[in-house]
């Protein structure tokens, strides 16, 4: 069953923390002349290495500012890291913010298919995948009515059917279950489920513990860019529970 | 290489929806929707033919014709370079939270605007018949500049793109280099004078004014300038090289400013 489908080596994330953000070309010049061009380095995420196996559902725990979203995305590509390497297979549909990608302008249908692209999928992949979204994401008829009309929680139910709708590897949910009413929290979550049976691979960011420990098998915390603990989810869930109260 | 032929085959779909919604949100909630790109162009020649007629005294039933090839080139080269300058930050959503090939973006805004300007073309070929312009095989030539705008319009878009992450300022900067490339691109005057005096140069340098000017020629069924020609192809290509090396040289970067 050991396949590896996320292996991450040495990886580190710098950041620049310009002291003033320097923007314009005026000030850049002006800021160069009197050499005040100064960073302060900061380093997000250091030092990681940890690989993923098929079928994991890995809980990513630890305070805010630990580095827990910079690491989703650098796992998802979107950040390039400083150092080390991300080395992944599969289709990866990251979650790290519902509807990234939306168009307010757009109706919910054409933004189920330019979500869909931006994930990677094919036009005609999306048609067949249409009907199933439309009816999980209980729209309705809202679903011909432009973005910039609905509700936040009507927005992260479509992110979500999409999302979900179109079968990945691996699924990077970052503090997405919080979202929308108890009704659909707990539809979301038994979809989830299911989809953990077919063998996909989860990792999840979430601040309740609860929800962690019933969703995942391994679970890591991060503590200042570093993993403090990884392994199964009782103990890291244990550690991680004394380390807060 | 085969990576990035690879990658742009995935996202070949992105890349279609992105260029159709440049079109649907272009005129979307406008009652004439798509016809406006076939109007405006018409309404400002109509404009500029009663301004610059009277005023510069030129009377040919022709002058319409001219007018409108240069303002149509002029401004998909000015609404598209514009876009691109924009569309990274404009995308910082979609780029902050998943990974897309960025210089789709750009790309897709060229592209959506070039469409556009392919139909805008339509009333040029019957503003010419009305005003007994009337086509030769020299005209079908006019896809040689047009390629050309094309090229040029992509390679300054790709510049301007990576340029207004890291410089907001490149907004209103490349607003007034607009206007610059706007009055030496001959629009609404002939430039004859200029071109046979010393300061041809100002005109001849600018290679939009170079593309306008062959463009102009196949309308009108004369052979185009060579030397022109040469040179707004040799800059077009330039400038392609330049802006898809920085591109991809920076792109990994725009994210921590954007």
């Amino acid at each position: 069953m050991s396949e590896e489908i996320i292996r991450l080596s040495d990886v580190g994330m710098r950041f620049n923390l310009s002291t003033e953000k320097v923007d314009s070309l005026k000030e850049y010049f002006i800021k160069m002349m009197k050499r005040e061009l100064r960073f302060n380095e900061f380093w997000a995420l250091r030092h990681i290495t940890f690989s993923v196996e098929k079928g994991d559902r890995v809980g990513i725990l630890g305070l805010n500012g630990a580095g827990k979203s910079t690491l989703m995305k650098v796992i998802a590509g979107v950040f390039r890291p400083t150092e080390g390497e991300v080395v992944k297979q599969g289709v990866l549909a990251p979650m790290i913010e519902l509807g990234a990608g939306f168009d307010m302008q757009y109706t919910g249908e054409e933004n189920i298919f330019l979500y869909g692209a931006v994930l990677g999928h094919s036009r005609k992949y999306m048609e067949e995948k249409y009907d199933e979204i439309v009816a999980f994401s209980e729209l309705g008829k809202f679903i011909h009515v432009p973005l910039k009309n609905y509700s936040s929680g009507m927005k992260s139910r479509l992110g979500f059917s999409i999302a979900t709708a179109v079968s990945p590897d691996v699924l990077i949910l970052d503090e997405v279950l919080s979202v929308g009413d108890a009704k659909f929290k707990k539809k979301s979550e038994a979809k989830l489920v299911s989809m953990m049976n077919t063998g996909v691979t989860v990792l999840f960011v979430s601040h309740n513990l609860e929800q962690v420990r019933r969703i995942c098998n391994k679970a890591m915390i991060l503590d200042h860019g570093e993993i403090k603990h990884f392994g199964p989810i009782k103990e890291v869930a244990d550690i991680y529970e004394e380390m807060t109260k | 290489m085969k990576e990035k032929i690879q990658e742009f085959r995935q996202y070949n779909n992105l890349f279609t929806e992105l260029v159709r919604k440049g079109i649907k949100l272009k005129y979307r909630r406008s009652y004439l929707g798509i016809v406006w790109s076939m109007i405006e162009p018409l309404l400002t020649m109509i404009v500029l033919t009663v301004v610059f007629g009277t005023l510069l005294g030129h009377k040919e039933k022709a002058f319409p014709v001219y007018i409108l090839a240069g303002r149509l080139l002029y401004s998909l080269f000015s609404q598209s370079t514009t876009a691109a300058l924009k569309s990274i930050r404009k995308n910082e959503a979609m780029i902050k939270k998943v990974y897309v090939p960025k210089y789709l973006y750009p790309l897709s805004d060229v592209v959506f605007n070039y469409i556009l300007f392919a139909i805008s073309l339509i009333v040029l070929f019957v503003v010419s018949l009305v005003l007994g312009v009337y086509p030769t095989l020299r005209t079908l030539l006019a896809v040689i500049p047009l390629i050309v705008l094309f090229a040029l319009s992509l390679g300054v878009g790709m510049i301007l793109s990576t340029i207004g992450v890291f410089f907001r300022d490149m907004e209103y900067l490349w607003n007034v280099g607009l206007m610059l490339v706007m009055y030496t691109c001959a629009i609404f005057y002939y430039p004859d004078k200029i071109l046979s005096s010393g300061v041809r140069w100002i005109l001849s340098c600018n290679p939009l004014f170079c593309v306008i000017s062959c463009f102009r020629d196949c309308v009108f069924g004369r052979p185009m300038n060579a030397e022109m020609l040469l040179y707004a192809t040799g800059f077009a290509l330039v400038t392609l090289v330049i802006g898809s090396i920085a591109f991809e040289k920076n792109q990994n970067r725009f994210i921590l400013y954007i």
